[in-house]
Formats: C-alpha cells, structure tokens, sequence
C-alpha cells in the first residue's frame, strides 16, 4: 500500500518536472511564460504565485469533485481559479505591500496560464484532494524551474548579469547580483519578445535532444549485442 | 413532472448558481477585510515615496494631504502642455510654517523608447529640484529602465539642478552637447527624460506667482 503511493507520488514527480512538463512538453502557459521571463526575479515572483495558485486550485477543484457535472465543469474551474488569484492579490495587496509592487503586475497574468485549468480538468477532477494538491506543487515547480532558467539564459545574453534587482523580491537578498560576463556591451534582441521565443525553442530542442539520447541508450543496452555490455557474457 | 433534460438543466444552473453565489461571498468577505488595510498600506507608500521626491526634513506638512488637481482643460496656468500631461493630474504643496517651500508636480515624458515615461519632480521655491521620480515607464529591461532608480543611480544627477544649472542648452544627453550622461545604447529613454525635466522646470517658471500663492 505504501509503497504503491510512494510510486505514484515519483509517477507524478517525473511526469510534472518531465516527461509532461507543462512548459516544454504541454506549451501551456506560454503567454506568462514568455511575457515574465526577461529577468530571473521576474520570473522568480511570477514562478512562486503560479505554483500557489496551482496547489489550491487543484485542492479545491478535487475537494468539490463530486459535486460537479460534465456541463458546468469548465466554468466552474474558471470561477475557482479566479477567485484564488483575486483572494492571492487583495491579501498581497493588504499584508505583503511591497512584494505586491513588485510582482503585482504579473498576478492577473495567471488567469490566463491554461496550465492551471488543464491540471483542473485532467487532473485534479479525477484524483483524491491530497494527491492532487501534490500534483499542483509538482506541476507548479516544473513549470517554474523552466520560467526562471528562461529568465536566467535571458537576463545573462541581455544584460551580461544574473541576479539583477533581487531585493525587489527578497528585501534582505541586496548585492547578490553577479556580473557574468564583465564589459559586456548587452544583447537587446534577448529581452525583447521575439528573444524569448528563440531561447524558448533552444529550450525545446535540448529537452528533445536528452530524450532522443535517453532513447537512443535504451534501446542500445536493450538489443542482444554479442560484441559488447554484460548480455553477450550472459550469453556466452 | 420534469423531462431528463429539464430536470439536468435546472440541476446544473442551480449548481452553477450555487458555485458563483459561494465565490462571491468568499470574495467579498475578504475584499471587506482587505479594504481598509490596502487603502491605508496605499497612502503609507505614497507619502513615503513623496517624501523621497521632496525631503521630510524641508517641509512639516502631510504632502498626501497637501495636494491640488492640474486641469489639462483650464486655461488657469500659461502653457500646461510643457508638463505633457493626457489627464488630470495630481499636484503637491510642501510647507514650512504654512509657508510653500515647493511642490511636486507630476509632468510625462512622451518621447520615450516605448511611449509615455510619468515622472514626478520635487522642486523648490528657487527652482531648484529637490528629486526627480520616474513612476510608470514600459521602456526595455536593461536599457532604458537605467531611469528606474531601483535599476541604477542616474536619476539622482538631476537633484539641486535648475534651470541655470546648466543653462537650458545643458539640458540634454552628452551624445547632443549636453550636461546629462546617456546610457550605453540608450540614448532615447534618458533624453526624453531630461528634456522633459526641463519643460516641466519652464513651467514652474512661468507660473511661479501662481504656484507660490497656494
């Protein structure tokens, strides 16, 4: 019993991180994702109030499962959602005031992240409240951990620079900013818009090419090889 | 008796009615207790961000509550169009004693890289500038956001200047003769800016009187 949790908990571990990732292998919440990612603390914030609203909405969404037909699924997810981003900004707004400044931009930009929906209906619909809210945190990291490599890549070809303004963020986290590469004259075409698409499909193709390596190595270790690997002195 | 296809129909409006009547209490009970507190946390960064503009320690009045509406449709002052601005814009009084020891006067630049860039500039009765605040901008992250004083220090080069500190020709980039620094491959954003400084400087010149009355 445990150990078919235990399982089922690292099933969806990888599956979220990324074998179903929902950046590089949905492309969902693209919008966001490309909008956000022109720093790393940017996309730091964006990143931690997406994996939150990620965490309750499946919660919720799983909590009142039963109660919901097919007919009235999708807006209803819609309302809880919404209602989660609009809760998460008056409370940022009322108690976190500075934190607020400084992402509260990038709040509304969530409602529109289809991740959070497509782990509603796919997900969270048909799974039990705590393995649910354990997807949204895994789903929620992996789409993350892909926000802020992007803003990463872009902030280090933009400006020569990681770690940009990070006490906007973090206020006690000042001068942690690390200048890669030195007298670096800036590259524009990186921060701009169409940079993200281009560093988003080098993204892509590295993701595409582990995986086809990864194959590659299996299929190789699984063929009866006389001339090589453990099998041909099994064989023999 | 009902059909199955208006018995299902009334069942999902119900439930869909009950979903929207529940996320609207949730969202007014916390918007309720949100309310007084976000007003408040609204005016505290204001005034703090007021007094960065115009120093605590040059007036002893409340400047949130010291401030006057700019009517871009009144002809009460002589060429409000030196401040570019597109509504009707809050001003601020600073006193000493009841007397005006300056204002801060919002003003846009709308020559940016990437439109409008908003300011407000703090400026004393002789003119000169006591601060110099970009408030909303869209110009681009590593480039032209070198105004933002949380990316870097270069608007604070404006502080104690007037207009005859550098005489009005001064008041461009180095790149056209003048006394302010560009960045490197931004030129557009800190010229807007500084050109836009300077009218705003006009401006309180030409209504100094006026201004001064208040």
């Amino acid at each position: 019993m445990m150990t078919s949790m235990n399982k089922k908990l690292k099933n969806i571990s990888a599956q979220a991180l990324w074998q179903n990732n929902p950046a590089l292998v949905q492309l969902l919440g693209l919008c966001p994702l490309l909008a956000v990612s022109s720093s790393v603390v940017n996309a730091l914030g964006l990143a931690l109030v997406t994996t939150l609203v990620l965490i309750f909405s499946n919660l919720m969404v799983s909590l009142i499962r039963h109660q919901i037909t097919a007919a009235i699924r999708l807006p209803v997810f819609v309302l809880i959602i919404a209602s989660f981003v609009t809760c998460a900004e008056l409370l940022m707004q009322a108690y976190a005031y500075s934190l607020y400044l400084s992402i509260g931009i990038f709040i509304p930009l969530i409602v529109t992240n289809c991740a959070i929906l497509g782990r509603a209906v796919t997900f969270a619909a048909n799974n039990s409240p705590l393995i649910s809210a354990f997807d949204g945190l895994m789903m929620g990291l992996g789409f993350s951990s892909v926000l802020i490599l992007l803003g990463a890549l872009r902030e280090i070809f933009g400006t020569g620079k990681l770690f940009a303004n990070l006490d906007i963020l973090l206020p006690m986290a000042t001068n942690l900013e690390i200048t890669i590469l030195p007298n670096y004259p800036g590259f524009l075409f990186a921060l701009l818009p169409p940079g993200a698409f281009l560093f988003m499909g080098l993204l892509l193709a590295l993701k595409n090419f582990i995986d086809q390596q990864i194959v590659e190595k299996n299929i190789k270790n699984l063929s009866p090889n006389p001339s090589s690997s453990s099998l041909a002195e099994d064989i023999s | 008796m009902l059909s199955e296809l208006q018995h299902s129909i009334v069942q999902n409006t119900t439930r869909l009615a009950g979903f929207a009547v529940i996320a609207a209490i949730i969202l007014t009970a916390v918007f309720a207790i949100t309310e007084a507190r976000i007003t408040n946390q609204i005016l505290v960064a204001e005034r703090e961000a007021l007094n960065l503009i115009f120093p605590a320690s040059q007036h002893d009045n409340d400047l949130t509550s010291d401030s006057f509406i700019l009517d871009i449709e009144s002809n009460e002052y002589s060429n409000l169009e030196l401040l570019g601005l597109r509504e009707n814009s809050s001003a601020y009084v600073a006193r000493n004693n009841m007397q005006v020891s300056g204002l801060i006067l919002p003003l846009i630049a709308r020559d940016g890289y990437s439109g409008d860039i908003s300011l407000l500039v703090g400026i004393k009765v002789d003119g000169a500038i006591t601060g110099l605040r970009v408030t909303a901008h869209r110009e681009t992250p590593g480039l032209g956001d070198l105004v933002d004083l949380r990316i870097s220090d270069w608007i604070l080069s404006f502080n104690n200047r007037s207009l005859n500190n550098p005489e009005l020709a001064g008041w461009t980039v180095r790149k056209n003769g003048g006394d302010f620094d560009q960045f490197t491959g931004a030129t557009i954003t800190p010229r807007a800016v500084t050109l836009a400084t300077a009218k705003a400087l006009e401006f309180f010149e030409d209504n100094k009187s006026l201004l001064l009355s208040l």
